[in-house]
């Protein structure tokens, strides 16, 4: 049993139910239109829900906020769906493993940027946290690489950038990945320098471990097709509440807030909107794609750029069942300057583009 | 065989679990399941994503949980 399953471990079939065309890919073709169609043909919907079925006065609070909600709330699931089909699909050719490996090999400032670099594109779950901060630095990458990786994964994730492209268009979307990539770098390389091994729990280092070797995966496009379906109903199943809360708040601030309010808390004048922005949303647990449609509100009703953009990366950035998980391998000391240097960064950015635009 | 289950219990980890027995059985195979969930075992074994699939102490699976039929050939 040994020896062959060692064999067949790195050879693992493709995960195909089944072999028909529909069933290897062919039900794309008939999606694919379906969605632009439905996608397209929103608008008039939504707005003849809201105005002639449910018989709501347009322009009127109620009408605004419902006629909002039914249209972007299908809106960003749609897209949603879409964007985190195509991703996981990419994500299928990229592995935690081999980031692990591109990055055991590099010191320095260097590595820093790399493991920023990477941490948008490779799948991270924050539920992998140890296992994954402990198989980093046990193969030899450097600690401060490991948490520019921590820290560009959740929060300059894929889907966040291209909710942020489809929604705001890609000025914002690269604005949130340079200023992202650049806190996940400025993060890792001061704890980097200040040389914190020591502030490890003792088990990360004293624990016998030997990486495994990864699942070699070769598997055609139906088998890539199927794990990013079966990704995609996953995460959906996580985040559609979510989505459609956040919309449902995004709709009642677009019907029933007015413009001159929060552009006097979270406007340019009020500098302390950004520091606030942050300690609100570390303690906040959703991913992107909730609080996205919040931040679409904020900044459609007066809230300054710096200021959404701060709230939204200490959201998805920072977490605190994060930090829970992160204290089994973090002592204290380790563990707050992380979340400081991280904060630190986040309300930079906020400060800097508050001035610039 | 000896089946074992590496997660601390999120829903992916109980869907492999519940796969993973699937499999077995679909098979006919003689096998034992077991989860491992705390931290130190689960790095023990060298796999950075979970929910990992180990048989017989061979990392087989780690990072997503593939179907039931891939499950099978995973076993033989």
């Amino acid at each position: 049993m040994d020896v062959e399953s060692k064999s067949c471990a790195c050879a693992a079939p493709t995960p195909v139910q089944g072999d028909g065309f529909w069933k290897s890919g062919g039900w794309l073709l008939i999606a694919l239109p379906t969605w632009f169609a439905l996608y397209f043909s929103l608008k008039p919907l939504a707005d003849w829900l809201a105005f002639r079925v449910l018989g709501l006065q347009a322009g009127s609070r109620l009408g605004e906020a419902v006629a909002f909600f039914v249209y972007d709330g299908p809106k960003v699931l749609l897209l949603l769906g879409l964007v985190v089909l195509g991703v996981s699909f990419v994500q299928t050719f990229i592995s935690p493993e081999r980031t692990r490996d591109l990055l055991a090999t590099r010191t320095g400032a260097w590595s820093n940027l790399l493991a920023s670099l990477l941490g948008i594109a490779t799948p991270f779950c924050s539920c992998s946290a140890v296992p994954l901060f402990i198989g980093f630095v046990r193969v030899g990458v450097p600690l401060g690489a490991t948490f520019s990786f921590l820290v560009s994964a959740p929060m300059v994730n894929e889907v966040a950038l291209f909710m942020l492209l489809s929604l705001f268009g890609w000025r914002i979307a690269l604005l949130y990945a340079v200023t992202g990539v650049a806190i996940a770098f400025f993060s890792g390389w001061v704890i980097g320098k200040l040389r914190m091994e020591r502030h490890l729990e003792p088990w990360v280092m004293e624990i016998p471990y030997e990486a495994a070797e990864a699942d070699g995966r070769s598997m055609g496009f139906p088998g890539r097709l199927g794990l990013a379906v079966q990704a995609t109903r996953d995460i959906f199943a996580k985040v559609w509440l979510y989505v459609l809360a956040g919309i449902a708040v995004g709709a009642f601030l677009h019907g029933y807030v007015p413009a001159e309010l929060l552009a006097r808390f979270m406007g340019k004048s009020a500098w302390w909107s950004v520091p606030l922005a942050v300690l609100i949303g570390v303690p906040l647990y959703a991913n992107a794609a909730g609080i996205i449609p919040i931040v679409q509100v904020l900044l459609a009703k007066g809230a300054a750029l710096g200021t959404a953009l701060a709230f939204m990366m200490a959201v998805t950035g920072l977490s605190l069942p994060e930090t829970v998980i992160l204290r089994k391998v973090l002592r204290p000391t380790l563990l707050t300057t992380f979340l400081g240097v991280v904060a630190v960064g986040i309300i930079l950015v906020g400060f800097l583009f508050n001035v610039l635009m | 065989m000896r089946i074992e289950i590496l997660g601390t219990g999120c829903a992916k980890c109980k869907l492999l679990a519940e796969r993973a027995e699937e499999a077995a059985r679909g098979i006919g195979a003689d096998y034992t399941l077991v989860k491992v969930t705390e931290y130190p075992d689960i790095v023990a074994r060298g796999v950075m994503t979970t929910p990992g699939l180990v048989v017989d102490g061979v990392v087989k699976s780690q990072g997503h949980v593939p179907t039931v039929a891939a499950i099978q050939e995973l076993l033989r």
